[in-house]
């Protein structure tokens, strides 16, 4: 195959991602593979992906307030407006990228079968949403703020207040689940699932920014969170031998 | 771009026990936000190929099976086409999308792919790899969504010449990757997490 054909990705940053066993993560003890994971490069396999169409996304899927709502009601909480910029390692833009959240209410509960924390349920809010990046790689949905809640790791583990992203770029070698955290918030430092990450600046990456030149006056606060999917590996390719 | 930060990956975090209210709402009880849980069918009456079914569990370092896995899928079409804009080859089938995305059960940890076996699509030197359905897993526990393929058992001559499965040392690990056959198109196929058993992951 010619070079010029090669849409080879960029290996992961293991340094960078939290390793597959971060102790105090207790859940990642008995799931974390202990074998290294066999390096390889990309193929047409990693190298595709699916597309999604705007035909797929509803007119509410992008306003967690209103999507499980009943008529005339809304979500209780803070009412806030999340967006931000998909792109590549080489700073390119992904369009028509598939994002997916779930969240939290505003008193710390999901809806899942599995949840068992004693805060209320909204019967006005279900949790999930979805929007597509648009020709620029601009996204934006509209939700409640999230609480933070505790969860069985340590004696009194709490989970800062987040939400949780699903990210497609263009191939599936881009496939990514984050979360997203808020600035400002003391739980951050104090998470295990945070500090699986081993470098305070890429937990930085991962903490949104409070932006009022975007929050609507009298309605929502704005929350700035830009995301980087993994990028080509186009030099790489072009001097690699064949059949590296 | 002069934007440091555009040169790192957002770093991954957990998908959490709760992956199912935005991945697959109905599934977890969410209904009416998206019509149909995203991933849900793979194929449909007129998708071209011999349908084929992969049933299996997750397992942990305990052997105990993962109650709340997702597991997404990614295959070429019957003829070996990707239907992506990166495919240059030739047009897939327009009744198969490609991707899936399957829920382990949360009281058996069972998970079931109901497909099409896939063609054979080249590796990057030109050589073909044997049929292949390319896995990504995330749950509660897994901090990077973890990358693996199912082969089939029974295309012995085809897995004999992939240049992935070649690569698999030591060699008693690539059984780990074949799905085996149970029944009439019906394949079965563990992963084992950590262990005597661990599954072959890529990073790739
Ligand atoms: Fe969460």
């Amino acid at each position: 195959m010619s070079s010029e054909q090669s849409r080879g990705y960029l290996p992961r940053d293991r340094a960078w991602h939290p390793p597959a066993l971060a102790p105090d993560y207790k859940s990642s003890r008995l799931r974390s593979p202990r074998q290294p994971l066999l390096v390889l490069p990309t193929t047409l396999s990693e190298e595709s992906g699916p597309v999604f169409g705007h035909d797929i996304i509803g007119p509410r899927d992008d306003d967690l307030i209103h999507n499980y709502a009943a008529d005339g009601h809304s979500a209780l909480g803070p009412r806030i407006l999340v967006h931000g910029h998909l792109r590549d390692q080489s700073g390119r833009a992904v369009p028509n990228a598939l994002i997916e959240v779930w969240q939290a209410n505003a008193a710390g509960r999901y809806r899942h079968p599995n949840e068992t924390y004693i805060a209320p349920l909204d019967p006005n809010f279900g949790g999930c949403g979805r929007c597509l990046t648009d020709a620029d790689g601009y996204y934006r949905f509209l939700s409640i703020q999230p609480a933070p809640y505790p969860w069985p790791n340590g004696p009194n583990s709490w989970r800062p207040a987040h939400i949780h992203f699903s990210l497609f770029g263009e191939a599936f070698a881009q496939r990514l689940i984050t979360q997203m955290y808020f600035e400002g918030d003391p739980l951050i430092p104090l998470c295990p699932i945070v500090n699986a990450i081993p470098r305070e600046d890429a937990v930085d990456t991962l903490i949104a920014r409070l932006d009022m030149d975007a929050a609507l006056p009298m309605d929502m606060l704005a929350w700035r969170f830009d995301l980087t999917l993994r990028g080509r590996a186009q030099t790489y390719f072009e001097n690699r031998p064949e059949g590296l | 771009m002069a934007d440091d930060d555009t040169r790192h990956e957002s770093p991954s975090q957990t998908a959490g026990p709760y992956v199912h209210i935005g991945c697959l709402p109905n599934w977890s009880g969410i209904a009416g936000v998206y019509a149909e849980d995203p991933g849900s069918r793979l194929i449909n009456a007129d998708t071209r190929g011999e349908r084929v079914s992969v049933t299996g569990r997750i397992f942990d370092g305990d052997e105990a099976p993962v109650l709340d896995a997702v597991i997404e899928l990614w295959q070429a079409d019957a003829g070996g086409l990707y239907p992506s804009p990166v495919e240059t080859r030739g047009v897939a089938d327009p009744n198969f999308g490609g991707w899936g995305r399957v829920a382990s059960a949360f009281d058996s940890g069972e998970f079931r792919i109901d497909t099409i076996r896939p063609g054979r699509v080249p590796y990057p030197d030109g050589r073909l790899q044997a049929p292949h359905i390319n896995c990504w897993i995330v749950a509660r526990g897994i901090n990077v969504g973890l990358q693996t393929r199912i082969y089939f058992a029974d295309e012995s001559d085809a897995n004999a010449e992939d240049p992935v499965l070649a690569s698999i040392e030591p060699r008693a690990r690539v059984d780990t990757l074949l799905a085996q056959p149970d029944a009439e198109g019906a394949f079965r196929f563990d992963i084992h997490l950590q262990g005597e058993r661990e599954t072959v992951f890529f990073d790739i």
